[in-house]
């Protein structure tokens, strides 16, 4: 079979001091074949990053090759000179960063480092260069590509800064693209638009592609054929098809039903345990210990990866026929709904704003026409035991909610309160100690959440100590408790937060917010930094824990799949005004708020056959426009002027109501 | 950009009238006054009182402190207790020799400092780094006057290719100076450079583990259009206003590396002033070296909008 | 229930004492830092020691004796005055260490703690102290130091009080900046929101991830202060005679420095040991804990 990169018996490690060294890669074989997109799946550790860069011949800093070799075009990358390899790079073979805010040059503008490119792997006469840029900024559909051309990276936005990364890969007239993670960290909207964008580029200019990603929908949208990593080693490679609809690997199954589906209220099932260490030896397969279906020979030897009848590779001792398939066993992470007319906190005409005018504005009354709201026209009530998920892209304001609800932002207009009469419009310093109590918080960032120089026992007990006036040992016993209801073991109370993996951490953090015994718990896109295959456990967990201690959720989240798994109500927020809000089989059915078609339409389902359609541009707003309907700019539906300057009514049916102009009868029939 | 040029002269403008008061007033706060000062035990009667009323010190301190700074901006710092000439013919042809002390150690030392600071960050933990760190630690710690000692024995005395030590009229022309200044010269540039080498290599350390580095090296670029296009300028960029910090600091190593070599600058004269308990002098010279500590550093900020492309284009960078 | 030895292990976790281990470990284990650390430790214990070693009173004159070369009787020769250079070599830290000490303490401390206060206050009041802090910065400190010293005649020990001041202008904004990098952290976030007082959160949650900084803070300080205090006594503002000391000494013997140069040779050694030292010992301080030291002076 033809092929442009041929990866043999792959190990790439690093040496660390006299013992053997720790292994990244083990054994990687692969091959890339000409036209083709694969697809290189895998979680934080599994070495996908290490095998693209690899095909380039690079290692980061501290790997070096153990073994094996990567053959580009019958050259092996590591065995030319560095000229060759020079030549290659960036010409043949070309990079598409993760991070292209931090990968462009920043004291450059972007025309430069395009025509660097140009000068260093094409023939090019200088004079056309220019030309050539625009050209190629104008491929990658950047509106006004002459303007793009003289700015520096940090004057656009991270859409923006992907396409001119991709333009700059396209200018050497590769043959081999390497997408290392393109997508991540951008609103899910423009996600589909640079997915689209690459499609379209890979069909006509006929160039390969290695599609690095975590995210098995992105892949699934975009690859012919797939690669499965898991710790360093190749479980599973198949055509896109066969791996998505039928895997036979138990991680790969595990894997795809841990993610959420936008079109099943469940919580997916999620894969126990947690990614190995990459200590040296390997006396087992590395899969064994989260594997449900494991045998003796499972952790006495390392398997070998087999083919499989259909012509896929898969790294297991077993056939897949052995065990039964995997599919959505999850429960629904919803209770039962009939003690939920109880009010728990109510929000009314919720404003918020972080620009304070100047004192002058304040004394002349101007203050309150110049400042833009954050947050505007908020009215939401949450009921005992009940999930609210608040749904929008990175600044709708979702988090500015939860934080004006804990008090760390005042309101500047409207009304909180709780149901027991706490009103929540002051700060936090002055609230009472109960109110406090009351409402806790999960934060997103598990890094950033526990204070790296504390033991669990010390982080854990902080609440307490605080609400409950326990003595230490009492604070401790509890503490070990909460630990086992967020299913740790008592052990971890002597570690500090450096010893704990990602998962752990949020668990640790679930179980200080639940330390409190909260009526409410707000939830800040809790499962969003974690692995793919950890999200799943942990929404399980919150919803163990909801329906033990009856606690209320609110929910924020960018993704809707997830959201669709754990809320009983959806509010939809848009440049922090609400578009939508209703109960969750309402809001996932026509008639869907404009800006929910285009999210709805934007989710990635790991499904091949899937095609998504996105209308609505991938601008960067700022701040919402000044009259009429927030989301006037970005419409793909827009009807006229009376978007513009009207704001639009509620239209309500059985609790679901759309803030929009279109009559919702007729928006049904539009969105079929 | 202009708006940040403006306030950037605005706070010098500030910092500058700030230090006036402080040097006045840190004088005002000492036990006595200037007269009871420079005359000791004579300070007593009449020869008291004509000191005392010469200075106008039998008029209010703010009223003094307004006077005293109005007089120091058209360049009058009054007369010398000591010297019974006005302070300004004093300084100014030491202000000048000083100068040229301190820019012909920077024309020197801050080249070197870069260009010695790059190569030790681009060979980091290899041997050249290690030689390159190892003498620029030595540079740093080892006090000034130390190392211009040992200088003086071997240069000046073991191979008498320098004079040890300065034997000149303070106002000698600059061609009379310089074989003098030699000496002094690399003495200064040898501790000045030291420092921004740490710092050069350190900046140079960081940006050679970026991404965008790491990017450069994949698009093929070769490594000396990486070093020279991609990371010198975000590497040294930095590194400008920590420079100007530094030079500024060894100011006070002007201070001794002038006393060692009797060179006639400013640092020598405020030793001399302070035995002859001259305050008027003191006054004036500690205000000439908050001078040029702030025109230093004006002087960097002014360098880091105008290289800065984020600072030259402040096209709302959290917007996009 | 948990036992009470588990309780105290997970009450403090790895224990202060098993941490300062750690961090001694990873210090020693660095060439450079074994070498810092030795130097400091040398110096330190000389400083105490010195009058049970001296062979010969510090300030003994002895004219007979005027710049002897090194023999048994003088191990480092005799100086202009026929004093021990051996006996005034091994006293001639103290004072300096002492004054040095601490003020690099009292300037950690209080910049430490202003710094850290401004950078969780903020707003006004914080841009304002900045910008008072950025004007101290402009006025010439060892300048300042010889107009106290000369002026007030309270002798070496009232340089303790500008030595302080004046390094702690600098620790305010390294203060500062790691407060302001700890406080955006959403534990701090959690604290506050928890409803803890902010004694809590700035001793309990903060300060445990600052102690580091200002530590390594210390450190440099404190060979800067070295340098700064020896100058001052080479330029004859420091210690007086005829108290022995390093910078005095070295000034001293600059006169016969063709004749005798041992005079001023052990002196400079030693001074320039223990700045090196110092300074090692505060690099590998640095790395142990993982904090990166300013690499500028100020």
């Amino acid at each position: 079979m033809d092929r442009l990169i041929h990866l043999d018996d792959l190990s790439v490690g690093a040496r660390t001091g006299g013992a053997a060294p720790i292994q990244v890669l083990r054994g990687i074989t692969l091959d890339v074949r000409p036209n083709e997109v694969l697809g290189l799946v895998g979680e934080s550790g599994s070495g996908k990053s290490t095998v693209a860069l690899s095909m380039m011949g690079y290692l980061d800093q501290g790997l070096e090759l153990l073994g094996g070799d990567a053959i580009f075009d019958d050259t092996s990358m590591f065995d030319i000179t560095r000229t060759e390899l020079e030549a290659l790079r960036g010409g043949e073979i070309c990079l598409v960063p993760q991070n292209a805010g931090q990968s462009l040059t920043p004291t450059m503008t972007i025309g430069r480092q395009i025509e660097e490119s140009l000068m260093l792997h094409t023939d090019l006469p200088p004079a056309d260069r220019k030309t050539a840029v625009t050209d190629l900024l104008a491929q990658v559909r950047l509106s006004s590509p002459g303007q793009i051309r003289d700015r520096h990276p940090h004057e656009l936005s991270g859409g923006q800064q992907q396409r001119c990364a991709i333009a700059m890969a396209l200018a050497g007239r590769p043959r081999v693209l390497l997408l290392d993670e393109p997508t991540t960290g951008l609103d899910v909207t423009t996600q589909v638009h640079i997915l689209e964008l690459l499609k379209d580029l890979c069909r006509q200019h006929g160039v390969a592609m290695v599609f690095v990603s975590h995210d098995l929908g992105a892949v699934a949208r975009i690859s012919d054929r797939v690669a499965v990593l898991y710790a360093g080693e190749l479980v599973e490679l198949g055509t896109s098809l066969e791996i998505l609809k039928k895997p036979s690997h138990p991680y790969t199954r595990g894997l795809l039903s841990s993610i959420p589906k936008i079109d099943g209220a469940r919580i997916p099932q999620a894969l126990p345990g947690y990614p190995p260490k990459l200590s040296a030896a390997r006396s087992a397969c590395a899969f064994a210990p989260r594997c449900a279906h494991r045998q003796e020979i499972c952790l006495g030897e390392p398997p070998p990866l087999n083919e499989t009848a259909d012509g896929r590779m898969v790294r297991c001792h077993f056939d897949s026929g052995n065990f039964p398939q995997g599919g959505l066993q999850g429960q629904t992470g919803r209770f039962a709904a009939d003690d939920k007319n109880e009010r728990l906190l109510e929000l009314r005409n919720l404003a918020i704003s972080y620009h304070r005018p100047g004192l002058f504005r304040r004394i002349t009354g101007q203050g309150d026409k110049r400042r833009t709201l954050t947050v505007d026209n908020v009215n939401l009530v949450l009921h005992k035991g009940e999930t609210i998920a608040v749904v929008g892209e990175s600044g709708s304001g979702k988090s500015t909610i939860l934080r004006s609800i804990v008090g760390l932002v005042p309101p500047c207009k409207g009304t909180m309160r709780m149901e027991n009469g706490e009103s929540l419009d002051r700060a936090t310093d002055v609230r009472s100690l109960q109110c406090k109590k009351d409402i806790q918080m999960i934060f997103q960032n598990p890094d950033s959440s526990l204070n790296p120089r504390k033991t669990i026992a010390e982080i854990l007990t902080a609440p307490l100590q605080l609400y409950f006036d326990m003595d230490r040992a009492t604070a401790l016993d509890r503490a070990a408790g909460l630990l086992e209801s967020v299913r740790l073991t008592r052990d971890y109370l002597g570690r500090t937060p450096d010893q704990l993996s990602g998962g752990e951490k949020q668990r640790v953090g679930i179980a200080r917010a639940f330390a409190a015994e909260p009526d409410l718990a707000l939830c800040d896109e809790v499962t969003s930094a974690l692995d793919v295959s950890v999200q799943a456990a942990v929404l399980e967990l919150l919803s163990k824990l909801q329906r033990e201690n009856g606690v209320a959720y609110l929910f924020v989240s960018h993704d809707l799949a997830t959201v669709r798994a754990v809320a009983d109500r959806v509010l939809v927020l848009y440049q922090g005004r609400i578009c939508e809000i209703g109960p969750v089989e309402a809001v996932y059915k026509p008639a869907f708020h404009p800006y929910t078609e285009a999210l709805m339409e934007a989710v990635l389902e790991p499904d091949p056959d899937a095609q998504s359609h996105v209308e609505i541009s991938d601008i960067v707003e700022t701040a919402p426009p000044g009259a009429g309907c927030p989301f006037q700019l970005r419409c793909q539906r827009k009807v006229g002027k009376i978007c513009d300057d009207t704001t639009p009514p509620a239209q309500t049916v059985n609790g679901h109501t759309i803030f929009c102009h279109i009559d919702r009868d007729r928006l049904s029939l539009l969105q079929g | 950009m202009l708006k940040v040029l403006l306030r950037r002269l605005v706070m010098a403008v500030f910092t500058l009238v700030f230090v006036a008061i402080v040097v006045f007033g840190v004088t005002e706060a000492l036990p006595g006054d200037a007269c009871t000062a420079y005359l000791g035990k004579l300070a007593q009667g009449e020869r008291l009182s004509r000191c005392q009323s010469g200075l106008g010190l039998d008029k209010s301190s703010a009223e003094r402190f307004f006077d005293w700074s109005g007089r120091a901006l058209q360049g009058d710092f009054g007369d010398s207790l000591k010297r019974k000439r006005p302070i300004s013919d004093i300084i100014a042809p030491r202000f000048r020799n000083t100068v040229i002390l301190g820019t012909s150690a920077a024309l020197i030392g801050i080249p070197l400092a870069i260009i010695l600071g790059v190569i030790a960050g681009v060979y980091r933990e290899r041997f050249s780094d290690h030689v390159v760190s190892g003498i620029a630690l030595l540079a740093m710690t080892i006090p000034e006057f130390v190392i211009a000692t040992v200088l003086i024995f071997l240069f000046a005395i073991s191979l008498k290719w320098f004079p040890a030590v300065t034997i000149l009229p303070t106002e000698a022309s600059v061609a009379e100076i310089l074989p003098n200044i030699i000496l002094p010269m690399i003495t200064l540039a040898f501790v000045m450079t030291a420092h921004i080498l740490r710092i050069t290599r350190a900046s140079v350390i960081d940006t050679m583990s970026s991404e965008f580095v790491k990017m450069a090296t994949l698009k093929g670029v070769p490594f000396r259009r990486i070093l020279f296009r991609h990371m010198l300028p975000s590497a040294l960029l930095p590194t400008i206003n920590i420079v100007a910090l530094t030079m500024a600091w060894l100011l006070s190593g002007v201070v001794v590396i002038e006393k060692v070599f009797n060179y006639p600058g400013l640092g020598t004269l405020i030793i001399q002033s302070i035995f002859d308990r001259d305050l008027p002098l003191v006054q004036a010279i500690a205000l000439m070296f908050a001078v040029m500590y702030i025109a230093v550093n004006l002087i960097a900020d002014f360098l880091v909008i105008l290289l800065n492309p984020r600072l030259r284009t402040r096209v709302s960078a959290e917007g996009g | 229930m948990i036992p009470a030895a588990d309780a105290i292990r997970f009450g403090t976790g790895r224990s202060r004492l098993a941490g300062t281990v750690i961090v001694f470990r990873d210090i020693v284990s660095r060439p450079v830092g074994a070498i810092g650390l030795f130097l400091v430790v040398f110096h330190l214990l000389l400083a105490v020691a010195a009058s049970f070693i001296t062979p010969y009173d510090v300030a003994l004159q002895n004219a007979d004796r005027i710049l002897q070369a090194p023999s048994w009787a003088h191990p480092m020769g005799t100086d202009s005055l026929g004093r021990d250079v051996f006996s005034r070599t091994i006293t001639g830290g103290r004072i300096s260490i002492v004054i040095t000490l601490v003020s690099a303490v009292i300037a950690a401390l209080w910049g430490g703690l202003t710094g850290v206060s401004l950078g969780l206050v903020g707003g006004r009041i914080d841009e304002w102290c900045m910008r008072l802090v950025d004007a101290f910065l402009a006025i010439p400190g060892l300048l300042f130091l010889l107009l106290i010293v000369s002026f007030t005649g309270g002798g070496v020990y009232a340089l303790i009080p500008t030595l302080a001041f004046f390094n702690g202008i600098s620790v305010i904004r390294i203060g500062r900046g790691a407060a302001q990098g700890v406080a955006v952290k959403d534990y701090i976030t959690a604290a506050r929101v928890r409803g803890h007082g902010s004694r809590f959160i700035v001793f309990q949650e903060m300060m445990p991830n600052l102690q580091d900084i200002l530590l390594v803070e210390w450190a440099m300080r404190w060979s800067w202060m070295m340098l700064a205090f020896s100058s001052l006594s080479f330029l004859g503002f420091g210690a007086t005679p005829p108290t022995p000391d390093w910078g005095l000494m070295i000034s001293d013997s600059r006169e016969f420095l063709t004749v005798a140069p041992w005079a001023g040779v052990w002196p400079a050694i030693f001074l320039s040991t223990l700045i090196i030292g110092i300074n090692l010992f505060a690099d590998a301080l640095g790395k142990a804990l993982r904090v990166n030291p300013q690499q500028g002076v100020i």
